[in-house]
């Protein structure tokens, strides 16, 4: 008779890492469901294009650092790097360009840093920078006019053959300005009333962004009632733009209103499933609080007095450098200890 | 309602308890053979004190411990001592350890016991001698000696004394049933207790997924003022760290005990125990043990001798052979895994289960961690799980202690609900024995480098005595040199030759001279007349032969002195070497009495 030794615990919970990953894709299901309703078929296709490259990426830099692929393939973490960066990419991206967003995420910042839970910053964050700041032009006349799928939207194959054309700028009547782009640039000689009149905003805050946002709002609450995220890192994000915007953007006149920071752009996307990663995010409650409220204090500077209109990326991989330096002083207190030992070892004590 | 705190973290798993709690406690009988293992506890190993081949009744103590921690171990029934060897004992490393055998006769003959009737009319240190010598350790978890934790540190007033019946780990049950059927024996062994710490509280605690035990419990207790308290279920709350939270609210200081904060926590077993070990002078020779697991027909609850092989429970309990494919000794988060179901109950088995491949199957293979912080939210002494991990696994031992890592209770909380199948508390432990193989390294370098300095400090200090006598010396040397120098000079003022022959002669014989008046106070050295010759032309010649002269002498001298000192067996060694020495200042005397024949004698020498 030969027994089993193994160490303890000898009870496991069934929760593997890939089942994770597969509640954060179908998390993001209703957040889909709605941009495709109200933004026409581009995210949809944009997502599929978007997980096929990713996993072969992943599958070619698994064979090329000799790792077995069955293995890893199936954690599904790949997949939700494309997943994420379809959700975020302009619905009329040319397809070599999103293909060039998704290879530089799990190229060079997944497998070059060491592959799943190596990586420092956020994947799909450093692809969407990459060509943000690569393609300019291509990221930002992309996105699609927001209208209902079965009224005014392309249909599927007229849209899948204007991102395969490769043409960086789709003709217009298809595209225009998000919301926020819109208001920043026109806020400055024009009323806030005047600015709303543009068809972006449509009758309630921001047209199909506010939908888009809600859906992705509810699949972050399902997350967090499976427990697979903690509240922290989303409503300190979300507090922090919130108390921004109506500390230094009160006036409508010259700041867009907290209610389009909130329900436009990739705010939610971005607070329940870009800022959470887990891997490139800051690790005991206090830290996450920091980091998420750092960001959301980042996305609203960025969108306010910078350059961009929305600024996700960017506050999320500034805030992955600052992670290690928020981990070392945001200890727990650990049972039994007066307080947490903040620092690095041998040069603070707590 | 007694007010009651909560922990952080905690798990909730499944817990496989009713398998085990619908038979009642089944007295397991007499097995073919007992195996006692002499260190059944932490501290000392017991001594045996009976032979192979001896006859010895039941309760008869076997076993001692004279020097250090550690309680006796008795004989669980009468028979006969087969042997004393080593066998496989329960422990993680299935190693082997020195075990008594005995071979039950069949007839379980008492030896001669001691009831106390009434305990309140002794003294304290005796009730606790009593308790030592009925061989009571902790039957919970790693088995201290009950004596001495009964004895908390002068300055430590215990006034909360708490009786965990909590058992918070799936699956086990023995004290569940323990409860539910003693619970009168469990109130008498916690009065005893009481007795002996004088709390002002006394608390049993017990999950409120318990509720048979807990009415049981209420029972017994009525009428004293023993609390019962039901606490919510959430694993580990039996842990003694957790549960002092919840019923206190107080934590115990990381590396302190609880009677630190003045709280004590006992177990239900152990309490049954010293009740038979007062009241009816039983000492610890049973204990109830769980018989739980798929692979078994009828689990349940034995009460088993000790030393009762766990193959002879397996089998009482319906092993299906084919079916089993791990054993478990202990509950499913911190008990190990046994390689052979040879070996024995002791003081502190609880539980064995006999799992399935299905019921514990065997963990998936360890994924890369990507932080999600499922363990830190689980970890129920609020450490980072995940940070200490990577240090661990890093090698970065240092950090991993920064961060607390020996407050790790190894719960397995984390292991527990870690997505990624990492074995957090394999890492721990790893972490945790390198840390003490560098702290014991450590102090065997500091102990080392302690020696090489004192060393390198005495020598230092002998070479300047040693410097510091040469210079004596060569001042000495200088002066007479420079005396002799002046002689010389007029001498060869006068414009005398020299005959260099009789110059060395001269100056041996004046440094033979110098040295009976250096060592005057020793008596067998012979002052000698000395006198002194012409100076000699090669100066330094002369004053190396002089140096050298002098620091022989010296050297013989305090060997001498040492010697004589010491009594050493070299003496007359030494005093043949000084003899011998005198014959070469005779005839350095002749030899200068026939230069002075030649030469012109100079001025008197040396005093």
């Amino acid at each position: 008779m030969a027994l089993a030794q193994q160490s303890s615990p000898h009870a496991r919970k069934a929760r593997s890492t890939s089942r994770l990953m597969l509640w954060v894709i179908l998390a993001t299901v209703p957040g889909l469901l709605a941009q495709t309703i109200f933004f026409g078929w581009g995210n949809l296709i944009n997502v599929v294009w978007c997980i096929v490259i990713a996993l072969a990426a992943e599958a070619a830099m698994l064979s090329i650092r000799k790792k077995p692929l069955a293995f890893f393939l199936k954690d599904n973490t790949a997949a939700v790097t494309g997943l994420l960066l379809g959700l975020s990419l302009p619905q009329f991206v040319p397809l070599w360009v999103s293909a060039i967003a998704v290879i530089a995420a799990i190229v060079m910042a997944k497998q070059l840093y060491g592959g799943l839970g190596s990586n420092t910053f956020n994947p799909a964050m450093v692809g969407y920078a990459l060509v943000l700041i690569s393609f300019p032009v291509a990221m930002t006349t992309n996105w699609a006019q927001p209208g209902l799928l079965w009224e005014s939207a392309p249909g599927f194959g007229e849209t899948l053959n204007l991102l395969a054309s490769g043409q960086q700028t789709v003709v217009d009547g298809y595209t225009m300005a998000t919301p926020l782009d819109e208001y920043k640039h026109k806020i400055a000689t024009h009323t806030a009333a005047e600015v709303l009149e543009h068809p972006t905003f449509g009758e309630g805050i921001a047209r199909g962004w506010e939908w888009v946002n809600a859906a992705f709002l509810l699949g972050g609450l399902v997350l967090i009632g499976l427990k697979i995220i903690t509240w922290h890192i989303p409503v300190s994000m979300l507090a922090a733009i919130a108390v921004m915007s109506l500390a230094f953007g009160s006036n409508p006149d010259q700041y867009a209103p907290v209610t389009l920071h909130m329900l436009a752009g990739g705010t939610m996307l971005g607070a329940f499933f870009i800022a959470t990663d887990p891997v490139s995010a800051a690790t005991s409650h206090q830290g996450k609080l920091i980091y998420g409220a750092a960001i959301g204090v980042l996305i609203y500077v960025i969108r306010s007095w910078g350059n961009y209109p929305d600024a996700v990326a960017f506050s999320v991989l500034l805030m992955n450098f600052a992670v290690p330096f928020i981990d070392h002083y945001t200890p727990p207190r650990t049972y039994g200890h007066h307080k947490a030992r903040r620092g690095v070892p041998g040069k603070t004590q707590g | 309602m007694t007010q009651l705190w909560d922990f952080a973290g905690g798990i909730h798993p499944a817990e496989h308890k009713h398998q085990s709690t619908s038979r009642p406690i089944r007295q397991s009988g007499l097995p073919e053979r007992l195996i006692l293992p002499l260190q059944q506890h932490i501290g000392a190993p017991a001594e045996a004190i009976v032979i192979e081949g001896e006859r010895v009744l039941k309760g008869q103590r076997i076993a001692e411990v004279t020097n250090g921690m550690g309680v006796p171990v008795h004989a669980p029934t009468s028979g006969t001592i087969e042997s004393i060897a080593r066998l496989p004992v329960p422990h993680p490393s299935g190693m082997d350890d020195w075990c008594i055998t005995l071979i039950p006769d069949g007839e379980d003959q008492w030896c001669q016991r001691h009831p106390i009737a009434d305990y309140r009319q002794m003294e304290r240190d005796e009730v606790l001698d009593t308790i030592r010598m009925a061989g009571i350790s902790g039957m919970g978890g790693a088995g201290f000696p009950t004596n001495i934790k009964l004895r908390p540190p002068r300055d430590r007033k215990v006034s909360t004394l708490i009786l965990n019946g909590a058992e918070c780990e799936p699956y086990i049950t023995a004290d569940d049933m323990t409860m539910r059927e003693r619970s009168d024996e469990i109130i008498s062994g916690l009065k005893i207790m009481a007795w002996i710490l004088r709390p002002e509280r006394c608390v049993i605690a017990i999950e409120d997924n318990k509720p048979e035990a807990a009415a049981a419990m209420k029972k017994a207790a009525e009428g004293t003022q023993i609390e019962v308290v039901v606490v919510p279920t959430k694993y580990p709350s039996g842990g003694e760290k957790q549960l002092i939270r919840i019923l206190t609210g107080m934590e115990v200081p990381s590396g302190g005990i609880p009677a630190d904060i003045g709280v004590m926590c006992q177990n239900v077993g152990t309490a049954i125990a010293v009740a038979r070990a007062i009241l009816e002078g039983e000492p610890l020779i049973r204990r109830v043990v769980t018989i739980t697991g798929e692979a078994v027909a009828e689990p349940g609850n034995f009460e088993a001798l000790l030393g009762t092989p766990i193959h002879y429970l397996l089998s009482q309990a319906g092993l299906q052979e084919t079916q089993l494919h791990r054993l478990v000794l202990g509950g499913p988060m911190m008990g190990y895994t046994l390689n052979t179901p040879d070996i024995p109950v002791v003081k502190t088995s609880n539980c064995v289960i006999a799992a399935t491949a299905q019921e514990l199957p065997d963990p998936e293979p360890e994924q890369a961690c990507i932080r999600c912080g499922q363990c830190a939210e689980a970890c129920p002494m609020e450490l980072l799980p995940q940070q200490l991990f990577w240090y661990a696994k890093a090698g970065e031992f240092e950090k991993a202690e920064h961060l607390n890592l020996f407050d790790c209770i190894e719960c397995g909380a984390c292991s527990y609900v870690c997505p990624s199948s990492i074995p957090l508390v394999q890492y721990y432990r790893y972490a945790k024995g390198e840390v003490r193989i560098q702290q014991a390294e450590q102090l065997k370098a500091d102990r080392a480098r302690e020696r090489f300095e004192a060393r390198q400090a005495r020598l230092e200090r002998e070479q300047q005595e040693k410097e510091l006598r040469r210079k004596e010396r060569a001042k000495a040397a200088a002066e007479a040199q420079a005396k002799k120098k002046a002689e010389a000079e007029q001498a060869a003022a006068k414009g005398e030759a020299v005959d260099e022959k009789a110059a060395k002669a001269a100056l041996v014989q004046e440094a033979l001279a110098r040295k009976k008046a250096g060592a005057a106070t020793a008596p067998e050295t012979q002052t000698t007349d000395a006198e002194n010759s012409s100076p000699a032309p090669d100066i330094p010649a002369l004053e190396k032969q002089l140096t050298q002269a002098k620091s022989k002498l010296d050297t013989m001298q305090s060997m001498l002195e040492d010697a004589k000192a010491q009594q050493a067996d070299n003496v007359d060694k030494l005093e043949r070497a000084v003899a011998k020495n005198h014959e070469r200042v005779k005839r350095a005397e002749e030899a200068l009495a026939e230069a002075r024949a030649d030469t012109t004698p100079a001025t008197q020498s040396t005093e």
